[in-house]
């Protein structure tokens, strides 16, 4: 069984973030990086699958600058067998042209299969597993919450409102995970050093042309403070006013 | 539900770490997170160690983690390792306290004083959690001043027969293997103190839980008697010398403690700054008044110097330079600094900070104990006074 998983370093977006004076990025300053939280399930998905198989290999992959090798390597940290960075001065917003490179690199890899998050929970775009699918001409199916692999074909469960949907296709296949699947391992400390020994290969990434590019972010405005209108029963009429001309719920 | 905690790091200490160093770190964060801060006031209220939690630390690596991989460890440097002290008594003393005895008292004097044939049967299984270790120096009447021991081993022709009772022990009644300190020799030779590796189910061998504790509720603490207590002729550590070994296993332990008292201090601060944006009185949040913008200001000031302190302690010890005078200064500092920051956190919450579901004053009450073990806070005064006039006042 050999698995690849494609990553993203993505920034902590529960802690405080500003936008940076361009008005297109966040500002870098004080901001942490870890892996996108669903690129973790699929890691977590891609060696469970391996360690099932009893053999096999989980590449991790990603593309971006040098700091994703800190990303790579807690994957590896994880139990992944090889990390790849295919280096790219900036990790681009445009799903297309992170996913040529993808398709690129993983097109004749042998892969089984290629994991990626359900989406990067920075951007949330949700294109590049479904694009890089479609650039190696192979199935993709999205936002899994259970897998197995059999005889050469996959079967999946999607969680839709109310229903649980399962689809099986033939491998080699992308598949993009959601939480179902397992909580993902924390890297053990054994892990952490022996992934500083493991193969961590450097090329040049083959990106893709990007047509989208970001207008501008901005913050949502911050909610009003709430107010005090009455205690009681007294209060109601003037509740209800509030509701129907102000709020418009009612 | 408050938020994960993210540390304390005013002065960007984090670049002075290692892309390792930090790993090690957030796993450590991230396990107290999820496994430990759910399941701890409770535990402190019963007043059990939380078992459970033993496989899963052992899994990580979180036992000896500083000793060589050839033993089933983890092969960390000394600042990562003290990382893993500092997250784990962010969740609680007690846990730290379990894994300070189990790799610094129990696995290091193995490593340090074992034989080979001692270290390969005892360091895995140690690292594994299979078995769980204690470390028995302090007697009753022998605190402070442990040279005073009065517990025996007498050499027989069938072994090392062992007499003596030992106090406050802490992962005592847990314990499946004691290292027990004893007396070759006099009772006033303390050159005669080598160190035993005594299996629990050894017969003479008691130990019994310490009642009534209002610290370190989430600790096993115990009493050990032993009497006619026989271990094998090989249970001796072979490398282990006068007083000065059990010592040196102190100077690795209060090096742990060290970095625990910051991450104790973290919790609290962190505690008290969210509850100080949060509570409002007088119609404000309590965040913007003088007097507990002070109690902030001093504690991120304390936490702040500790930390550049601790790690270039541990600069040291990875260095190989570091001194036991220095890891005195470190632990009396870092200790009353996180006494006092605990105690300011609680006051800062008012009403709520009496209780278990916060923290402050579980960390409070817990730090009173490690003010006190690894040689109070008075001793380490009296150490670093010898150390700068070169006169001893013990
Ligand atoms: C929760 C807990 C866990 C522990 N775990 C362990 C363990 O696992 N293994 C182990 O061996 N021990 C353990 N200890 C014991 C601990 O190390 C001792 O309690 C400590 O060394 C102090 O000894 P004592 O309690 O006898 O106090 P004492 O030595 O009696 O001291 C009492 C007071 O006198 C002061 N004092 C003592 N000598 C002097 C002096 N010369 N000048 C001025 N003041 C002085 C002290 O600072 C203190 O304030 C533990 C203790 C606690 C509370």
């Amino acid at each position: 069984m050999k698995v690849a998983v494609c990553i993203k370093r993505v920034p902590d977006m529960d802690l405080r973030f500003a936008i940076g004076s361009d008005g297109k990025a966040l500002d870098p300053a004080g901001l942490k990086f870890d892996i996108a939280d669903f690129d973790g399930y699929a890691v977590e998905a891609g060696l469970r699958l391996v360690e099932q198989a009893g053999a096999g290999e989980v590449v991790v992959v990603s593309v971006g600058p040098a700091a994703v090798q800190e990303t790579l390597r807690k994957a590896l940290g994880m139990g992944a067998t090889r990390a790849i960075q295919l280096e790219a001065a900036a990790i681009p917003f445009d799903g297309m042209a992170v996913a040529a490179a993808l398709a690129a690199e993983l097109k004749d890899g042998g892969f089984d299969l290629v994991l990626f998050g359900r989406m990067a929970t920075d951007s949330a775009n949700q294109t590049v597993g479904p694009m890089t699918a479609h650039l190696m001409g192979v199935p993709c199916v999205t936002a899994i919450s259970k897998l197995d692999v059999a005889d050469g074909r996959g079967t999946a469960e999607r969680q839709l409102e109310g229903a649980a949907e399962t689809v099986t296709f033939p491998l080699p296949a992308v598949v993009t995970i959601d939480e179902g699947l397992g909580r993902p391992r924390l890297p053990s400390l054994k892990g952490i050093m022996a992934a500083k020994k493991k193969p961590l290969d450097v090329r040049p990434a083959q990106l893709g042309t990007a047509s989208l590019t970001v207008d501008h972010i901005a913050l949502p405005p911050d909610r009003p403070p709430g107010r005090i209108i009455g205690e009681g029963a007294d209060a109601v009429p003037e509740l209800i006013r509030l509701l129907q001309t102000e709020a418009k719920v009612l | 539900m408050a938020n994960a905690f993210t540390g304390v790091d005013f002065y960007d200490m984090d670049s002075l770490l290692s892309e390792e160093e930090r790993a090690v770190r957030d796993t450590v964060r991230a396990w107290v997170e999820e496994h430990l801060m759910p399941v701890i006031g409770e535990a402190y209220i019963e007043g059990e160690f939380p078992k459970q939690l033993i496989p899963g630390m052992a899994e990580l690596g979180f036992f000896g983690a500083n000793l060589p991989e050839e033993y089933g460890c983890a092969g960390l440097n000394n600042v990562a390792y003290g990382l893993i002290m500092q997250e784990l008594e962010r969740g609680d003393s007690g846990i730290r306290s379990f894994a300070s005895v189990q790799g610094a008292l129990v696995m290091y004097p193995i490593y340090a004083f074992g034989s080979e044939e001692q270290k390969k049967h005892w360091l895995p299984r140690l690292a594994a959690g299979t078995d769980i270790g204690c470390f028995g120096l302090t007697e009753p009447d022998y605190g402070s001043n442990p040279g005073g021991m009065i517990t025996t081993a007498r050499e027989t022709k069938d072994g090392w027969l062992l007499n003596g009772a030992k106090m406050w022990i802490t992962n005592g009644s847990q314990a499946t293997v004691s290292i027990i300190w004893a007396k070759t020799g006099s009772v006033d030779d303390t050159k005669s103190i080598r160190g035993f590796i005594v299996p629990a189910d050894t017969k003479g061998y008691t130990a019994k839980d310490q009642k009534g504790k209002l610290s370190l509720r989430a600790s096993d603490t115990s009493e050990i008697v032993l009497q006619d207590c026989l271990v094998p002729r090989d249970a001796i550590l072979p490398k282990s010398g006068g007083i000065k070994s059990p010592l040196m296993c102190l100077t690795q332990a209060r090096y742990g403690i060290a970095w625990g008292g910051i991450g104790a201090a973290m919790a609290c601060y962190d505690e008290a700054l969210s509850y100080s944006r949060e509570r409002v009185m007088f119609g404000k949040p309590i965040g913007q008044t003088q007097l507990q913008q002070s109690r902030l200001a001093d504690m991120l000031t304390e936490i702040t110097k500790a930390q550049l302190l601790t790690l270039q302690l541990g600069r040291l010890k990875d260095a190989g330079t570091m001194i036991p005078d220095q890891v005195s200064l470190a632990k009396r500092n870092n200790i009353n600094m996180a006494c006092e920051a605990a105690r300011e956190a609680r006051r800062l919450l008012g009403a709520n900070g009496i209780l278990a579901e916060y923290h402050s004053m579980r960390h409070m009450a817990n730090l009173e104990s490690v003010y006190t073990y690894e040689g109070t806070h008075d001793m380490h005064t009296l150490i670093l006074g010898q150390a700068v006039t070169g006169l001893s006042a013990f």
